[in-house]
């Protein structure tokens, strides 16, 4: 039974059921008794101060129960929304904390801050009182670019933050950087702006806030990737909430991208405003309001520099960055582009000296944080972009040039604080070039040109930094909060297991990939495993999952927790078989006496457990349930290579993507349909950043692409069918199941590799870089500015 | 959405007396006004349902023309073998409108009313001299359409059929805006007895309109060499996140001329 369900097997995921057949239980789906919901009025200005709200028309409209403004939440003294992370600049000072109201407190600060939540009988009714609030603003001035910004001008968004920054903040060894640029026979520069994207889950962010006045019990309903983590940070830091009175519940969670870690002032409202006014209190986001009410993603500004020798060996890497936090910090914000990005800077390559500024901007914006990748994108853009810049000045091969930079020997320190456990990404470049038929590109290039069309192969090899972290590595880093993983694994008296784990699926397919490890490890039945997640009444305090963590972190805690079982199982045939424990050994789901075949089923000793007449009671208690928290050693490096080949028209500037071809090393694989469907959704949303995807602001603050009218998700028909290989990885060192994390790869890999083809097919054009997204307008524009600029010279 | 009152007349004349009342609207497919009623951007006081009446979808041929109802949704003009084989360009430009649920509930005579200046109907009735019937009167497409989201249509006045006279030649070239899908650009190329009509959507500021250069061009040699010889100026063209004058302005150019080598 387990082989076939076991690990390396291409199991079809057990959660697709209900999912397919409308049968999922998501955060709208639940309903309770007498239950009120709420319209949050919004700011429609980017900055402004309050100088008064009038509601009392609004209170007295039918069906109202009360409305809240930012005065109530000020009289109740509650916190603001806090932040989970604290950096330091690089004058040891700690980064501009302002306060983050729950409704704006005297000023709004971007299109979308609310002001005021109705609560009403019905969400028709909520929304009509709204209408009827009359908001006296004092219009102030916006600032969206941040190079405005932190001049100071034209205008200063919080008072904690003059020139509007966070922080200054720097990584790597500056006086060893700037003497291999000193010592340089090429230096490539490249500016650029990785641009600011909108996640949009397919499943918007809902809420739903219980109190029980006879327990004094609160509970959250919430569309979130990490339910301990929001009860903690609300209980403790907003509301006063002890855990214990606390539950946070999400159940199916309709994809996440990032957007669903963070903690968010509706979940703080429903929550505290449910015992204020006695009823439930449900909030559900429409599309429209998740553009303005979500956190976005990416969004830096950045130089870089690559100094290189004659041979084009890189010496050394300079970037400084300006990163958007939006308005107010969110989560995780100020780690994305310092920890997660300027880490990451040395990428697959033995550049000895990197010195990685960064600048973190406060903008009259929707708060940025982490959005699949966060900060690694950003990194392998940098790289993959500035290489094939010099690889192009240099006349040399895109593929030579990073071959004469590979990291080979393992581990590995980079010069950006990281070591690298183990890689071969010799192996992942060469399979890619085999896959996309690199050697016949040329002949393919000169097809497309009889056709009038211009074609081009565009290179990436990524590596990220996964299976976050090291509690005591990331807490001297900023961290608040550990960043290890639980489980529990509760063996049931006929030998069924429960595993609750601290990891959140929402999409990943953890009820199926968990369920395979436990399988193979204990050798039951996979169906005789059941995962549980999502429900901090039910599973023990966990971190849940981002950052590619869930196997290379959760999935260990599971596999300690099984070894105590294993352990305690071990005594307990010992009694059973009258052997010594030193001579059982478990395989095969039996516990053998070793070298006799005297054996008891793993289901005989569970419920020996149970039922302990026969038992070895003096040793060891009844019961078979063991929980582990697992801290992980060090990061995981997934690494890969990608390969993008294009054509583009270049009488209209569009792009077509002919095929992307994805080599990656992920170390161990459990259920490699899951790793490839994971690829598959991974490149279509960098694919998206690179060629679709564009959240702009105009000067005032006001979103101009806010709804789908404007901002253009990927859909099937703009990808290829992608051609992935994900097998025989080098295994993770330093975590039991040898796995790495596979969830961002393809949204780190591959907009460069896009944005490298494309580059590649105008080569004849003179075209040195295009920002992201190559929209078809971009495109036209370059070809034709460029062609007017060479018919000009 | 709002709450509004909600009518569904079974003939035109029910239909016509319903819309006289103070703050109706019409609704017939729904695909863009219902999204514009959950904004809260549009407050009708009532609907107006034209779905119910009897004889206003199907699609004939009389004569040498093709004649579609109003309330003809954009599936069936797609697959109807009559458009393929007499007017191949209106077909195919039914089959690209929005997506499968738009071409399922969206009809021809919503959109010809409500005159999207970048949806694709308009750029079809216009190249090929439609005529718009109404329970009034009859309305040549070159008189309809008066401006974005304008047409010659009065208050009260509910579009019954449109009336195609069969061109020798046709072809609809869209280029999609990336994230609506809507035309971006769009041209419609028509041989028609009165000679080349080029019709645009998507482009300019006021919606549709017909290429005069074009035209001329074409009805003296219609090759793509003569499309591309044609000054297409950016006057009046649109300008947002997708596309600067210049670059719509480029793809009337383009496009045309792909029509044409379609054509050929």
């Amino acid at each position: 039974m387990a082989k076939d369900f076991g690990i390396g097997e291409a199991v079809k995921r057990k959660e697709d059921v209900r999912f397919l057949t409308g049968k999922g239980n998501y955060t709208d789906d639940i309903n309770r008794p007498d239950q009120t919901y709420v319209y949050f009025l919004r700011s429609p200005v980017a900055h402004a101060t309050l100088n008064s709200i009038n509601t009392d028309a609004a209170s007295s409209a039918p069906g109202v129960v009360r409305i809240f403004t930012g005065q109530d939440i000020v009289d109740a003294g509650l916190g603001g929304v806090p932040c989970g992370w604290g950096m330091t600049d690089k004058h040891g000072e700690p980064q501009k904390e302002p306060p983050h109201p729950i409704l704006a407190n005297g000023k709004v600060r971007h299109v979308g801050d609310p002001i005021a939540a109705v609560v009403a009988d019905s969400l028709q009714e909520a929304r009509d009182a709204a209408e009827m609030i009359e908001i006296d603003y004092g219009i102030l001035p916006a600032v969206v670019d941040m190079a405005e910004a932190v001049t100071g001008g034209p205008a200063i968004i919080h008072d904690e933050a003059p020139e509007n920054l966070c922080y200054d903040w720097e990584l790597g060894d500056g006086a060893a950087t700037d003497a291999a640029f000193a010592g340089a026979a090429h230096i490539t520069t490249l500016e650029f702006k990785n641009n600011r994207l909108v996640a949009n889950p397919m499943e918007p962010r809902c809420v739903l806030g219980e109190y029980d006045a006879s327990t004094e019990d609160y509970t959250l309903y919430t569309t979130s990737q990490n339910p301990h983590v929001i009860r903690l940070l609300m209980g403790a830091f907003v509301l006063n909430i002890p855990e214990h009175k606390l539950r946070v519940y999400a159940p199916d969670v309709g994809g996440g991208f990032g957007a669903k870690i963070y903690h968010y002032a509706e979940e703080a409202f429903v929550t505290w405003g449910s015992k204020q006014v006695g009823r439930p209190i449900k909030w559900t986001s429409d599309r429209s309001e998740a553009f303005i009410s979500d956190a976005h993603g990416r969004d830096h500004v950045t130089k870089a520099e690559l100094a290189l020798d004659a041979e084009g060996k890189f010496l050394g890497l300079r970037a400084d960055t300006f990163a958007n936090m939006g308005a107010y910090l969110s989560t995780f914000a100020p780690a994305v582009p310092t920890w997660l990005h300027a880490t990451l800077l040395a990428g697959q390559y033995t550049t000895p000296a990197i010195h990685c500024r960064v600048r973190a901007v406060f903008t009259n914006t929707v708060p940025v944080d982490a959005y699949r990748g966060a900060g690694r994108p950003e990194a392998t853009y940098l790289l993959e972009r500035i290489i094939n810049k010099a690889a192009q000045e240099l006349g040399m091969d895109q593929a030579e040039i990073r071959r004469k930079n590979f990291i080979r020997d393992f581990p590995y320190d980079t010069p950006v604080a990281l070591q690298y456990d183990i890689g071969d990404y010799d192996t992942t470049l060469n399979r890619v070039m085999e896959m996309a038929d690199y050697a016949g590109f040329e002949a393919r290039r000169q097809e497309s040109a009889s056709r009038g069309k211009l074609r081009g192969l565009g290179l990436s090899c990524y590596i990220e930094a996964c299976g976050i972290a090291p509690s005591s590595l990331v807490g001297a880093l900023g961290a608040r909060a550990g960043l290890y993983e639980a489980a529990t694994i509760r063996v049931n008296p006929t030998g069924s297991v429960t595993v609750l784990t601290g990891s959140h699926s929402h999409g990943q397919g953890h009820e199926t990939t968990f369920a395979q490890v436990v399988s193979d490890a204990l050798g039951i039945p996979y169906d005789s495993v059941e995962i549980v997640h999502g429900d901090t009444a039910k599973v023990p305090f966990g971190m849940g999952t981002y950052g590619s963590r869930s196997l290379a972190v959760g999935g260990s805690a599971i596999v300690k927790a099984m070894d105590k079982i294993i352990d305690k199982g071990k005594k307990i045939a010992a009694h059973l078989l009258e052997a010594s424990e030193s001579d059982i050994v478990f395989e095969d789901g039996q516990y053998k006496v070793a070298g006799t075949d005297k054996a008891k089923a793993f289901a005989e000793v569970s419920l020996a457990a149970y039922v302990p007449h026969n038992y070895p009671i003096e040793e060891i208690e009844p019961g078979l349930e063991e929980t582990a928290f697992y801290d992980p050693k060090n990061f995981t490096f997934p690494a890969g290579s990608y390969l993008c080949e294009v054509e583009v028209d270049p009488e209209t500037g569009k792009i077509e993507i002919l095929s992307l071809s994805a080599s990656d090393d992920f170390g161990n694989i459990v259920n490699p349909m899951i790793v490839e469907g994971q690829v598959h959704g991974g490149l279509v949303q960098g694919l998206g950043q690179a060629m679709l995807e564009h959240c702009e602001y105009d000067h005032e603050g006001q979103l101009v692409s806010g709804s789908y009218m404007d901002y253009a998700m990927p859909r099937a028909g703009d990808m290829p069918s992608f051609n992935v290989d994900t097998r025989d990885g080098t295994p993770c060192t330093h975590n039991p199941l040898g796995v790495k994390g596979c969830g961002e790869a393809g949204a780190i890999g591959s907009p460069p590799a896009l944005v490298n083809a494309v580059v590649d097919a105008l080569r004849g054009h003179g075209v040195e870089h295009i920002d992201m997204p190559l929209t078809p307008q971009k495109v036209w524009s370059v070809i034709n500015g460029a062609t007017a600029k060479q018919a000009a010279e | 959405m709002y709450a509004f009152d909600y009518q569904k007349p079974s003939d035109v004349g029910g239909a016509a007396a319903a819309m006289k009342a103070e703050g109706a609207m019409a609704l017939s497919g729904g695909q863009t006004l219902i999204p514009t009623l959950k904004q809260r951007l549009n407050q009708p006081d009532t609907l107006v349902d034209l779905t119910g009446i009897a004889g206003m979808s199907g699609i004939s041929k009389e004569g040498d023309s093709i004649v579609i109802g109003a309330a003809t949704v954009h599936r069936d003009v797609a697959t109807n073998g009559d458009v393929q084989s007499a007017i191949p360009g209106l077909a195919s430009l039914a089959s690209r409108i929005g997506d499968p649920q738009v071409r399922n509930k969206g009809t021809i005579g919503g959109s010809l009313a409500n005159n999207d200046p970048a949806a694709c109907y308009p750029s079809a009735a216009l190249a090929l001299g439609a005529t718009i019937v109404t329970n009034a009167r009859e309305i040549a497409a070159d008189d309809f359409f008066t401006g974005m989201y304008e047409t010659a249509l009065a208050e009260d006045e509910i579009i019954t059929a449109v009336k195609f006279p069969i061109p020798s030649g046709s072809n609809y070239q869209k280029f999609e805006q990336p994230a609506s899908r809507f035309a971006l650009t769009g041209v419609f190329v028509a041989q028609t007895a009165g000679g080349v009509r080029v019709a645009v959507t998507g482009a300019a500021q006021q919606g549709v309109f017909r290429h005069a250069g074009m035209e001329a061009a074409l009805s003296a040699s219609f090759t793509a060499d003569a499309a591309a010889g044609v000054e297409v100026s950016a006057d009046g063209m649109s300008n947002d996140l997708h596309g600067t004058p210049a670059y719509r302005a480029n793809l009337v150019k383009v496009l045309t001329k792909r029509a044409v080598q379609e054509m050929s």
